[in-house]
């Protein structure tokens, strides 16, 4: 009896998330039909337009687009000579010693940081550095965000590939030690290919987390509401311009927002779907 | 019995009013609130989520009324149920600048315009050196901040640049948000006001108590006289010495009167004139008028000076109260 009554706790459960998931795609989709009415789906996606003033009002998520995308992937680029050293370091070299726990823990601990302590971070520490560095003349930007959103995402990235690097079987291991292989080999012959999927699939959730990252972007991108041509230029992103321009907006320009909204939810479904996908073409 | 009358009566007094919109007259707001509060035994909370946001909770009848910068067109108003327009009190939107070194600045609209469109893109421009003779300015360059978000104090900023400008008009026009082309964006008066403050070289449009918070230099500003002002809450009063309409819809930017700041504005409570709906008391509505009378007395305008804005001259209190005198609840004036 109690079993039952278990199981259908579990079934309501999870149809309840289904309900929730299928529920914020419902009204997402509705908010967003007035504005791919007036510009088409397409026409939306692909214009780089944003433009709010009365009579002209014209919009596109082009410009936003490509600034989640340029910021993000930058940020993974960033990210990657970080993290997979030190996830090797807490899940290979110093595996159970104390340095590697204590590693680990700081580095979980970023995670935990709230983003707008990054976005002050940034403002106040890296901004002035790039400034004075010459690289820009105000210190916002692309660089400038991409950077900040490498340190958000290394714990995401590191710790889970940490976790799947710990798992590869000892034996295979120890396996490949007797023949005589040295400790890079190992993990190039035997960790890396071992853990591959597991640890694309913490990239592709760091991926994720950045893409969504509103707050720290929003006090350094510039809020420029154009298309990036360079690191140095400023810019927006989608969750940006949603967190920016939502209080004021009215209308066709709300319309605008909850479209945005709604093809950042399909970017982010599109990007675990490919990570998925990936992970099963490439896992043993 | 006893134990729900009581109830009753503790409900009856907690009557508490609640606001939301325009940012620029919040430090003006949290102070005389409170002294209403202290005053009337009326809890007032006001959240600062811009002009339109304002606009928006009272159309929804969330809130008991709405702060903004900019009033409501024919047609806005002509979409909600009938709103009245009370001003509370006249401000400036400063033009905020960093330079180290220099602490007196002359700027023309021309010149402003010119820096937001992108042609002067150098503190040493020809244009700027002109108006302020003897002053060593830096070969830098300029970065322009404006609002990422929809503003009221954009509003009154561009209001006045199409005034003075027919590049601005051509390209930029009058709006709560508009196109940029140039320099970078930061979110509220707050937000504007610190990245001027962080970078070198910048300038931007803010609320002038945000400038006088932070000790930030404002530039002199060219008016139709033809005189550099400062802003202050004589030269913010000057510009209000303008025809004001009736229903005190007026803007007041790139006014000719002598001594006058150009960039000044009212700062308006907009409430129903029915006070009836979302099921509201009675008492809430008298609580609201009773705010709004406390608005235009003489011991709130005194306040305005305190944090740099100005007191409404008479006429306008006048014009204002009479406005007042429309509210009622369910057709029964309070």
């Amino acid at each position: 009896m109690s079993d039952k009554i278990f199981k259908s706790f579990l079934l309501v459960s999870a149809l309840m998330l289904l309900l929730i998931f299928a529920g914020i795609f419902f009204s997402l989709s509705k908010g967003a039909i007035p504005a791919f009415r007036e510009f088409g789906f397409f026409g939306f996606i692909f214009s780089g337009e944003w433009n709010s003033r009365t009579g002209a009002e014209e919009y596109g998520a082009l410009a936003f687009i490509s600034g989640t995308l340029l910021t993000s992937v930058l940020a993974l680029v960033f990210c990657l000579p970080f993290s997979l050293p030190v996830s090797f370091f807490v899940g290979e070299y110093y595996r159970g010693k104390k340095i590697a726990a204590v590693l680990g823990g700081i580095v979980d601990l970023l995670a935990g940081i709230p983003s707008i302590v990054y976005g002050l971070w940034g403002f106040y520490a890296l901004r002035p550095l790039i400034q004075s560095l010459g690289l820009s003349e105000q210190g916002f930007g692309m660089l400038t965000s991409s950077l900040v959103l490498a340190i958000m995402i290394i714990p995401y990235a590191s710790s889970l590939s940490a976790e799947f690097i710990r798992m590869v079987p000892q034996e295979l291991k120890e396996g490949a030690y007797s023949l005589g292989a040295t400790r890079a080999e190992v993990i190039r012959n035997i960790i890396l290919p071992g853990s591959f999927s597991g640890i694309f699939s913490a990239y592709i959730l760091a991926l994720g987390r950045a893409i969504g990252e509103t707050m720290a972007v929003t006090m350094l991108i510039g809020n420029t509401n154009r298309i990036p041509h360079g690191l140095m230029d400023t810019g927006n992103t989608m969750a940006s311009i949603i967190a920016n321009q939502f209080g004021e907006a009215d209308g066709l320009k709300l319309s605008s927002l909850i479209a945005i909204g709604l093809l950042l939810f399909l970017i982010t479904a599109i990007v675990n779907f490919l990570g998925r996908l990936m992970i099963k073409r490439y896992s043993i | 019995m006893a134990v729900s009358s009581l109830l009753l009566i503790s409900c009856d007094q907690k009557t508490s009013l609640s606001g939301a919109g325009a940012t620029f007259p919040l430090p003006y707001y949290n102070m005389v609130f409170k002294t209403f509060s202290e005053n009337a035994g009326i809890d007032v909370s006001y959240g600062g989520i811009g002009s339109g946001g304002g606009i928006r909770s009272l159309r929804d009848e969330v809130v008991d009324f709405a702060g903004s910068d900019a009033y409501l067109s024919d047609r806005e108003m002509s979409e909600m149920n009938a709103t009245i327009h009370v001003p509370t009190c006249l401000g400036a939107v400063v033009l905020s600048y960093n330079l180290p070194g220099i602490s007196s600045l002359n700027l023309t609209g021309d010149i402003i315009a010119g820096i937001y469109l992108g042609s002067i893109s150098r503190w040493n421009d020809p244009a700027i050196k002109t108006i302020n003779p003897g002053l060593e300015l830096p070969d830098r360059a300029i970065t322009p901040v404006y609002r990422s978000d929809g503003s009221g104090t954009t509003y009154v900023f561009s209001d006045y640049m199409t005034k003075v400008s027919a590049d601005w008009e051509k390209s930029l026009g009058t709006g709560k948000s508009l196109n940029f082309a140039q320099g970078i964006a930061a979110k509220g008066n707050p937000g504007v006001a610190g990245t001027i403050s962080q970078t070198e070289g910048a300038i931007g449009y803010i609320g002038s108590e945000y400038a006088f918070a932070l000790n930030s230099p404002i530039a002199y500003l060219q008016n139709a006289a033809g005189e550099f002002v400062l802003p202050s809450s004589l030269s913010i009063s000057a510009a209000a010495q303008e025809e004001i309409a009736d229903d005190t819809r007026s803007m007041i930017t790139n006014s000719r009167v002598k001594g006058s700041y150009p960039i000044s504005c009212f700062t308006w409570i907009i409430v129903y004139k029915d006070q009836a709906y979302a099921n509201r008391s009675e008492a809430q509505a008298r609580a609201t008028l009773s705010l709004l009378n406390f608005m235009l007395s003489p011991t709130a305008q005194a306040q305005t000076t305190t944090v740099h804005y100005a007191p409404l001259s008479d006429e306008v209190i006048a014009k204002a109260k009479k406005a007042l005198s429309e509210i009622n609840y369910m057709g029964k004036p309070l």
